[in-house]
């Protein structure tokens, strides 16, 4: 019982240490390469495909895109499945929903529930859509480092700065954020090792207790991110930091050759989409 | 026969992209009551090899016996082990969290279950071992200097009353003199309680002075097992590994190279000036002419 209680410390731990690696897979890949922006306009045109698809044609041509994508990406399929984990709920709700409520042609009947022709294929697309919408952005954060994407997003849109909105400072807020995460949970890993040398037990008791044994935690974890935090905007004015204003980038985004082909490619599938949509 | 470590593996991240070996086939024994030195470059192992000794991480494959049993074994008590073997991490003073300077070093020896009584007895013990004063017991961890804290910190450990104390880098970031003071009291610790005491440290003049045996580590994997002085004889090879043989060893060398026969096996300053003293003192030669 003891030992059983520990291997669950244990494997939280572990758990911590996987999100440690967020959602990038540190593969070299073409997808990987290519520039932030263009992977989000990507992603974006993939979503906005989806809802263009509205005969099996249409979800045949998302899947072998979807398809291709994930394989010049070289991020095992595993991984993108995983993503999936979190929308099961979602996605049995909506299915269940489109199933049971869309009026039609019945096809069968359990109890109050019916069951019809047009019900089974509104969810099937339904499920179609959200599995392939989940994929399709997890394949944009598996390749992109979080640092990449918000670099993108900065740039995507600096338009916005034109009517006041402090796009460089919420790009720097969310950098720093994402950034402070791998630290900050692994500073919780050390310090919840260090309290467990101690004979701390984070699993057994009540809700009381277990509220209670966070607090050797807890207190630690807040005084240190205090710390470097303070550390930290101490660096940033010792290498004169001032905000945005009139600063340049060590590595400017630019697009490559890639980058203009992947556009290409957008406009084509859309095109196929498109044509899907209009002819069948 | 207290540790026995058998053909250790580790490796972080498996089945990923990420997977990185940590530590590679590590076998060796310690003995009860022996001093070790545990040193390697950053990133070597060490950390990991001494947080498998107390359980914190799961080998991936390999043995960990403490007093001879499996410490993986089904229904290891791992809390009691690791009552049993005190783990000191690098800057420990990271760790405290109550009000006040008893009630911290109070949390693990009430984690073992004792009567209210014996946890204050054996805090105050330790307080007392570590050398903090009574009038700072009320106060809060928090206000004290950084040595005083590590201190506590210690204390902490102490208090559960081990039988093995594992210390990693006890010295990092102090004064010299909060250095000597730690060194001086986990070496007190180890003659007077006979307790068994693995430390990490930077330091080869520290490894020099207080271990009994070194242990080096390298990329993982068990580099050298001997003692001080038999590890620093290999001063070329611990030098590629980004490690180095105390100051006064490359002295005593560079003299040996200019005609001077003195001892080669000299690791502490205090044995450089034993024995320069009786060379320049023998009669007939005139070496320092």
């Amino acid at each position: 019982m003891l030992c059983w209680r520990y291997c669950a410390d244990l494997e939280r731990i572990n758990m911590l240490r996987e999100i440690t690696i967020g959602q990038y897979y540190p593969v070299d890949s073409v997808l990987h390469r290519m520039d932030p922006r263009t992977k989000l306009f990507g992603t974006m045109v993939y979503i906005v495909s989806l809802f263009l698809a509205d005969n099996v044609w249409g979800y045949a041509a998302a899947a072998v895109f979807l398809a291709v994508v994930i394989r010049l990406s070289r991020v095992p399929v595993s991984f993108m499945v995983r993503g999936l984990k979190a929308i099961l709920f979602l996605l049995l709700i909506s299915v269940s929903f489109n199933l049971f409520l869309t009026d039609g042609e019945e096809l069968f009947r359990i109890w109050v529930l019916r069951v019809t022709k047009e019900g089974v294929r509104m969810a099937g697309f339904m499920a179609v859509r959200l599995i392939f919408l989940v994929m399709g952005s997890s394949v944009m954060t598996l390749t992109t480092t979080p640092n990449q994407l918000t670099d993108g997003l900065e740039k995507s849109l600096g338009f916005l700065k034109k009517i006041k909105v402090p796009v460089h400072e919420m790009a720097m807020i969310m950098s720093i954020a994402l950034r402070f995460i791998p630290i900050l949970v692994e500073e919780t890993d050390k310090i919840m090792k260090a309290q467990m040398a101690r004979g701390a037990d984070f699993e057994s008791g009540g809700l009381v207790q277990k509220a209670k044994s966070m607090v050797p935690l807890l207190v630690p974890l807040f005084i240190s991110a205090f710390r470097r935090a303070t550390d930290l905007a101490m660096a940033m004015e010792a290498r004169c930091y001032h905000g945005g204003e009139g600063r340049t980038k060590m590595k400017p985004l630019r697009y490559a050759g890639r980058d203009y082909a992947a556009y290409l490619t957008y406009a084509a599938y859309m095109g196929v989409m498109a044509a899907v949509r209009v002819v069948f | 026969m207290a540790i026995k470590v058998e053909n250790l593996t580790f490796i972080y991240n498996q089945g990923t992209a990420l997977e990185q070996k940590a530590l590679d086939d590590v076998s060796f024994e310690i003995p009860d009551g022996q001093f070790v030195g545990l040193i390697g470059h950053t990133g070597s192992g060490k950390s990991t090899l001494i947080q498998h000794l107390n359980g914190l991480v799961k080998p991936t494959g390999g043995k960990i016996l403490y007093n001879g049993e499996d410490i993986c074994g089904e229904g290891y008590n791992l809390r009691q082990l690791r009552s049993k073997v005190g783990l000191v991490f690098q800057y420990p003073e990271h760790q405290l969290f109550e009000v006040d300077v008893i009630s911290d070093v109070c949390y693990g020896p009430r984690n073992l279950g004792l009567s209210e009584e014996e946890v204050h007895a054996r805090a105050e013990d330790a307080l007392r071992l570590v050398g903090m004063k009574e009038k700072y017991w009320d106060q809060s961890p928090f206000e004290l200097s950084g040595g005083q804290k590590r201190r506590v910190a210690i204390a902490g450990v102490l208090a559960m009353n081990p039988e093995v104390l594992i210390l990693d880098e006890p010295t990092a970031g102090l004064d010299p003199r909060g250095r000597d003071e730690i060194l001086d009291q986990i070496e007190m610790l180890h003659k007077e309680r006979g307790m068994t005491t693995i430390l990490v440290s930077h330091s080869m003049e520290d490894m020099a002075r207080y271990a009994d045996r070194l242990l080096v580590m390298n990329h993982g994997k068990k580099a050298f097992d001997g003692t001080p002085k038999e590890v620093f004889r290999h001063y070329k090879e611990l030098e590629q590994m980004g490690l180095a043989a105390p100051q006064v060893t490359y002295v005593v060398h560079a003299l040996r190279e200019r005609g001077l026969e003195i001892d080669e096996d000299i690791t502490t300053v205090e044995e450089a000036r034993d024995a320069l003293l009786a060379v320049l003192r023998r009669p007939g030669k005139d070496q320092h002419a």
